[in-house]
């Protein structure tokens, strides 16, 4: 025990922090598209595991064939954007359950991503080319501060389109479908924009991600949706604490960004424990499934025919 | 203003679970009628108004709206013409949305929706005024999320959001329904108002004959698929529950002892 404690060096966790600030903060935008369908259209959308892979190929190929970082992030960008119209297709226009519509695009993705590389990976030279997003340690600070702008813009920008006429017309389309129909909109439409922008959003955090590391994988999004429901819960719980009542969507998609960081910074430091990291996977599962827990258990326990049986016998006893 | 013209509904054809639920069903509704629709469960009420609406197509038969052929429009191609209450006061609103936000959802109702701000300043002065109106105290609650207000409120909120933007067509079923006695009353008397205020086209099913009889222009009876009966002006003005349920009994062909059942 004291060997194990001792084998622990706080100057490496410290070193190891800045790097999984910058991870947490390119999950954060993954965690937003996730945030998007999840929360906003209440569609569990498991392509993400596909997009995520598939804009860091896409990112990666590109720059490999010479092409500028940040145009290829636009690029990665669009082809999730497509992914995403895919499973809204299937989803509205076919009458494919969503989960299953999802799994499909998912699983189509992880032919067309190995398409798309040749292999099942590819590297850059990280030093060659000229990213502004790298693990680069002498431009690591920059790398985050990049990125800290962009996911203070970015939920901003997001902002501003909820609260638009379409905006509005797709909250309404995931809060109540019926309704929304007959106030004339078509919400079949507003499902397949929505998954498509999340898709989008992922496949963005995916090439972000993969010049980051410097290498594409087709594993790379491999789980990617429960770490992404991670970031949006733990944002979530954060803001409840934080802000409370005067929540509104700014600060939601903030926050979700926000878990993002945490769930990298916990990340490292479980690593940092010796945690097998093999494990981790499972470890996220494990904390995911215990704060979807949560709500429905308090709820349950004030609300159970166990407590009603045991008050109800509490009773019969006095009288 | 609405031309109903044959239409035939059969839901699970071909199984055994086969229901004619609407057989040649033809209705004509002149400007500023509002007919109220009564009949047993399953006499095709609902049906009648979800053909109209457009939540799925008719078998055959035509459906116009102020001379525009709707029959090949889904529902919320026919929201420009079409206001709508449900009999679930959840189904109208959108819960975790505030009140300004669906009342903003149903003025833009059948209009194409861009990228400019999904409400204005100058309309939530008008929201303030209309939900005053309605006396529920409505107007100081405009940011709460709707889904916190009572089955009641959300209910006259609908009523307010299918008028806001002047329909041709205002359609209620059974809209109070899942309401109590009082609150029912009080819902049933601002759809009068509403009805009345803007001269709207309306129908109105209920499970209430003394309802039926009070309220409306015109009434019909439905049974099988079909109205069986339409009584309006003079006679209707005179119309008791005795004479509905004589009548029911001798064109539905049912005892009477059953009637009190199908028409309680």
């Amino acid at each position: 025990m004291l060997a194990y404690f001792a084998s622990l060096n706080p100057a490496a966790l410290l070193r190891a922090c800045p790097g999984g600030i910058a991870q947490g903060l390119i999950w954060g935008v993954m965690a937003l598209g996730v945030y998007w369908t999840f929360r906003i259209l209440d569609f569990a959308d498991l392509s993400v595991d596909g997009s995520f892979a598939t804009g860091g190929a896409v990112s990666i190929m590109l720059i490999l064939n010479g092409w500028n970082p940040e145009l290829s992030l636009l690029v990665a960008l669009a082809s999730g954007l497509v992914a995403g119209f895919v499973t809204g297709i299937l989803h509205t226009k076919l009458g494919i359950p969503a989960i299953l519509a999802g799994i499909l695009t998912q699983i189509s993705l992880y032919s067309i991503n190995l398409n798309i590389m040749g292999k099942a990976n590819q590297a850059i030279n990280v030093n060659q080319t000229t990213l502004r997003i790298t693990s680069n340690a002498l431009l690591l600070w920059r790398t985050i501060g990049i990125m800290a702008a962009f996911c203070v813009l970015l939920p901003a920008l997001l902002y501003c389109y909820l609260g638009t006429e379409t905006g509005c017309a797709f909250r309404a389309t995931g809060n109540n479908a019926a309704m929304s129909r007959a106030q004339g909109i078509n919400t079949d439409r507003m499902k397949i924009v929505g998954l498509a922008l999340s898709n989008g959003l992922v496949a963005l955090s995916g090439g972000m991600l993969a010049q980051y590391q410097g290498f594409a994988d087709v594993n790379m999004g491999r789980g990617a949706i429960v770490i992404g429901l991670a970031a949006v819960i733990i944002g979530e719980v954060l803001g409840e604490l934080i802000v409370g009542k005067r929540m509104n969507y700014y600060l939601r998609l903030l926050f979700t960004v926000i878990g993002g960081i945490i769930y990298y910074l916990v990340y490292v430091f479980v690593l940092w424990l010796k945690f097998p990291a093999n494990d981790m996977k499972l470890l996220t599962a494990i904390v995911v499934a215990i704060f979807l827990a949560v709500p429905y258990l308090q709820q349950k326990r004030k609300n159970s025919f166990r407590h009603a049986g045991a008050l109800a016998k509490r009773e019969g006893g006095e009288g | 203003m609405l031309r109903v013209e044959h239409i035939s509904k059969t839901f699970n054809p071909g199984t055994i679970n086969e229901k004619k639920a609407l057989d040649r069903l033809s209705l004509h509704l002149m400007p500023g009628e509002f007919v109220t629709v009564i009949g047993g469960n399953g006499a095709g009420k609902s049906t009648m108004l979800n053909a109209i609406a457009g939540t799925w197509p008719v078998d055959e038969g035509r459906i116009a709206i102020d001379g525009v052929d709707v029959t090949a429009l889904p529902d919320f191609k026919r929201a420009p013409y079409i206001g709508r209450v449900f009999q679930d006061p959840m189904l109208g609103t959108a819960p975790d949305m505030w009140l300004e936000e669906n009342l903003a959802l149903a003025l833009r109702r059948g209009k194409p929706r861009g990228l400019k701000w999904g409400i204005s300043k100058a309309e939530r002065e008008q929201y303030r005024e209309k939900l005053a109106a309605l006396g529920l105290g409505l107007e100081d609650r405009m940011t709460t999320k709707v889904g916190l207000l009572s089955g009641g409120q959300r209910q006259a909120i609908t009523l307010l959001m299918a008028a806001l933007q002047k329909p041709k067509l205002l359609l209620l079923d059974e809209h109070t329904a899942a309401l109590d006695p009082a609150t029912a009353a009080k819902v049933l008397e601002l759809s009068d108002r509403i009805v009345t205020e803007n001269n709207l086209t309306a129908l109105m099913i209920t499970h209430n004959m003394t309802d039926a009889i009070k309220h409306g222009s015109r009434l019909i009876m439905m049974n099988q698929g079909k109205i069986i009966l339409d009584i309006a002006g003079e006679e209707k003005r005179h119309l008791t529950k005795k004479d509905l349920l004589d009548r029911f009994a001798a064109l539905a062909g049912v005892q009477e002892e059953t009637d009190s059942v199908l028409l309680s």
